[in-house]
């Protein structure tokens, strides 16, 4: 998977869960760049990732990912 | 990062949304807000993982509907002590697949004392009929050494159930709310292996014992149980439970886990309101047997010992069985020759299910949607009480499309998952078991002998003569309590207001000074109908002599027996004792109690003359001085005041 494909699976899994098609991820978004992305909405993000994608990120990752690119980054290892 | 996906709860009886992205934006299309809602209740029948889930509350939130004609609004209050504000969106989405609004309270995180003991709390301004509470069972075993005996390890449960308990009756002083409490789940981890079973402080066993002691209190306090434990163990407590989600944000239930939680929820509310399905409605070939008797013959089918898909069809005729013996009417709805399709039940030795355990047998080669209405025609239920099970997609299919109220689960391939299928649907949720329930089906067949009495009556006063009906009435007894909730909550033809009440509201009532309960027990010379029906009355405010029949209802297995008649004459007369000098009376027209549209003005009541209101609801005045009692053939029996 390209970043170019996981960003824009990411835009419409937020978009969806935030019901905001405006909604547009780059590499540099920030969790407190998108209006309403809080942590109960960051914690559903992740796992609606996790069941997309077949994957489980790591405690430690998840409390951390500064920005986007580190989410897709992450998601390249495999 | 792993490459192992988190575990899911599975809830593989509804049907694969075929687009659902596109389904949304079709039902947010609608042109009125309540078409949206309908179009959103049919899309959330379908299975939603999480982010669908999600999406499909949001767009219900953005409605902003309190209410609308169709679905019952029910207001539901969380208590927890973790986190569960991912778990509202499910609840309200399961609500809306069984059409229930549920507009759903939680308090913060933790903060569910002060919220019960402040009367000024937001807990206390919503005025909850039902209040889940959401416990771990950290709070309670944390304290309890590994090293405790059996007297300590008791003793601090004991402490915590006790508190469990002083909770529940505050949370009842709240506006009579029915309580429900979740069952603990056991997130702890082996200490001693297999030996942990042994030991009276490890914490799985402590976590056991909790949730003994908390089902001992709850069937002693007429609580109910959310059993997110037994579930964990279904689907296995990863599919549940989430170190990462505990650490990270304190919730108990993982988010994956929140689809299948709302729908449990939800159906125990609508438990509550008489939503449940009555009946299970089978298909025969290849459902309750393999292959097809009228190709196959009937030493050709599979079934029973011998093979083990004989036996995962017989693992279903059980299963059935057993949901009968419960009080579910078994019905059969099968494309096939009559006379071949009940040789089977008759002839085939490993047949386990018998022609007299179902109370409507239809084989023809009709249309399925035909023949389950006229199989609700038939028991005098509504279509949407009927669940339909048939391993052939495509009658699936067209049940749904055709009778979208009809629930239809989606049964895997496999015949071996059948039953595990249609066990893990929920459909029968209860909460009650009453004796009637033990006696429906023996009530069921006594019917059908008084309908072959009444097919062989010149007359239907000589029939009713010769049924020598007795009633036995009084004031709600506590003893009658559960089957009197039961009775309220699922009678939905005669029934003149379709009030609910909780079983604390029923409590309140049958207590009231002023208040007129009545109960009646119909019985003849076939059997003992059971307690089939039930009145309330109140005074008016400030017009105590004027009293009010706040809610009437009458089980459809005695229509039209009199009962209607000898009830109001019981009813006047104890009016009458009370010094009354009116009797009121309500009707709230709904989309299944027409049949007593009628009923006030054939007992003698006037309707006042204004225009019904926005619902349709009239209203009826009946002048005590004025009633001349009706001549029936029902006698009084062993009747108390």
């Amino acid at each position: 998977m390209t970043v170019e494909e996981t960003l824009a699976a990411f835009t419409r899994i937020l978009r969806d869960l935030l019901l905001d098609d405006s909604i547009v991820l780059t590499m540099e978004t920030r969790r407190e760049d998108i209006p309403n992305w809080d942590s109960f909405n960051y914690i559903n993000f992740i796992v609606a990732v996790e069941l997309e994608f077949g994957v489980k990120f790591k405690i430690a990752d998840v409390e951390s990912f500064p920005n986007v690119s580190a989410i897709v980054t992450e998601m390249a290892k495999i | 990062m792993q490459t192992t996906p988190p575990r899911c709860p599975m809830m593989n009886w509804l049907p694969v949304a075929p687009d659902f992205r596109s389904d949304l934006r079709a039902a947010l299309d609608n042109a009125t807000p309540s078409d949206c809602l309908e179009g959103l209740a049919s899309l959330a029948s379908y299975r939603l993982g999480l982010l669908e889930t999600v999406q499909l509350d949001g767009a219900f939130g953005r409605l902003g509907l309190k209410e609308a004609a169709g679905f019952l609004p029910s207001r539901l209050a969380l208590l927890a002590s973790s986190t569960i504000h991912h778990l509202l969106p499910a609840i309200r989405v399961a609500g809306l697949r069984r059409k229930l609004l549920i507009d759903v309270h939680a308090g913060a995180y933790g903060q569910y004392r002060q919220e019960l003991l402040d009367p000024t709390s937001s807990l206390h301004q919503f005025s909850p009929e039902a209040m889940l509470f959401s416990l771990t069972a950290r709070e309670a075993i944390s304290p309890v050494p590994v090293t405790a005996t059996i007297a300590e390890a008791d003793e601090a449960i004991e402490r915590f159930i006790r508190e469990l308990q002083s909770f529940w009756r505050k949370a009842r002083e709240i506006g009579n709310a029915a309580i429900i409490q979740q069952t603990f789940l056991d997130v702890t981890e082996p200490l001693f292996g297999s030996y942990d079973r042994l030991v009276s402080g490890a914490p799985a066993q402590l976590v056991a014992r909790l949730n003994d002691r908390l089902c001992e209190a709850a069937a002693q306090d007429d609580v109910l149980l959310l059993d997110v434990a037994r579930a964990s163990e279904r689907d296995g407590i990863d599919a549940w439970f989430d170190a990462g989600h505990w650490f990270q944000g304190k919730l108990e239930i993982a988010p994956q886990a929140a689809p299948l939680y709302g729908d449990m929820v939800a159906r125990i509310l609508a438990a509550q309101r008489g939503l449940s399905k009555k009946c299970l409605v089978l298909d025969l070939d290849n459902t309750l047997w393999g292959g097809v008797v009228g190709d196959d013959g009937l030493e050709g089918i599979v079934l029973g010992e011998g093979s083990a898909a004989g036996e995962a069809h017989l693992a279903l005729q059980y299963y059935a069985k057993q949901l009968k013996e419960r009080g579910v009417l078994l019905a059969v709805c099968s494309k096939n020759a009559a006379e071949t399709a009940e040789a089977v039940f008759r002839d085939h030795p490993e047949m386990l299910l018998r022609r007299s355990d179902i109370a409507a047998f239809l084989a023809n080669w009709d249309d399925k949607s035909e023949n389950l209405k006229a199989i609700a025609a038939r028991l005098n239920i509504g279509i949407d009480s009927l669940v339909f099970v048939d391993d052939n997609p495509a009658e699936r299919a067209r049940v749904r499309q055709s009778l979208p109220m009809v629930a239809v689960p989606e049964l895997p391939e496999d015949s071996a998952q059948y039953v595990r299928c249609l066990a893990d649907a929920g459909y029968f949720e209860a909460t009650t078991f009453t004796p009637e329930d033990r006696n429906r089906s023996r009530q069921y067949a006594e019917n059908a002998e008084r309908e072959a009495l009444l097919g062989s009556a010149e007359s239907m006063d000589e029939f009713l003569c010769g049924l020598k009906m007795s009633v036995v009435f009084g004031p709600f007894a506590v003893t009658d309590h559960a089957r009197i909730v039961q009775l309220i909550n699922k009678t939905n033809q005669f029934n003149t207001t379709t009030r609910r009440y909780t079983s604390e509201e029923i409590t309140h009532i049958a207590n009231l000074s002023d208040a007129l309960t009545l109960q009646f027990r119909l019985s003849d010379r076939i059997g003992d109908n059971g307690l089939v029906s039930t009145m309330i009355l109140r005074p008016i405010p400030d017009q105590q002599d004027l009293l009010e029949i706040e809610n009437w209802v009458m089980s459809c297995r005695v229509f039209g027996r009199q009962l209607e008649f000898e009830a109001m004459n019981i009813a006047v007369e104890a009016a009458r004792l009370r010094s009354a000098r009116a009797v009121i009376a309500d009707y709230v027209p709904t989309a299944k109690n027409s049949v007593i549209s009628a009923l006030y003005r054939s007992l003698g009541f006037a309707k006042i003359d204004n225009a019904p209101g926005a619902d349709g609801t009239t209203r009826w005045f009946l002048k005590l001085a004025d009633y001349v009692s009706r001549e029936t053939h029902i006698v009084r029996a062993g009747g108390t005041r």
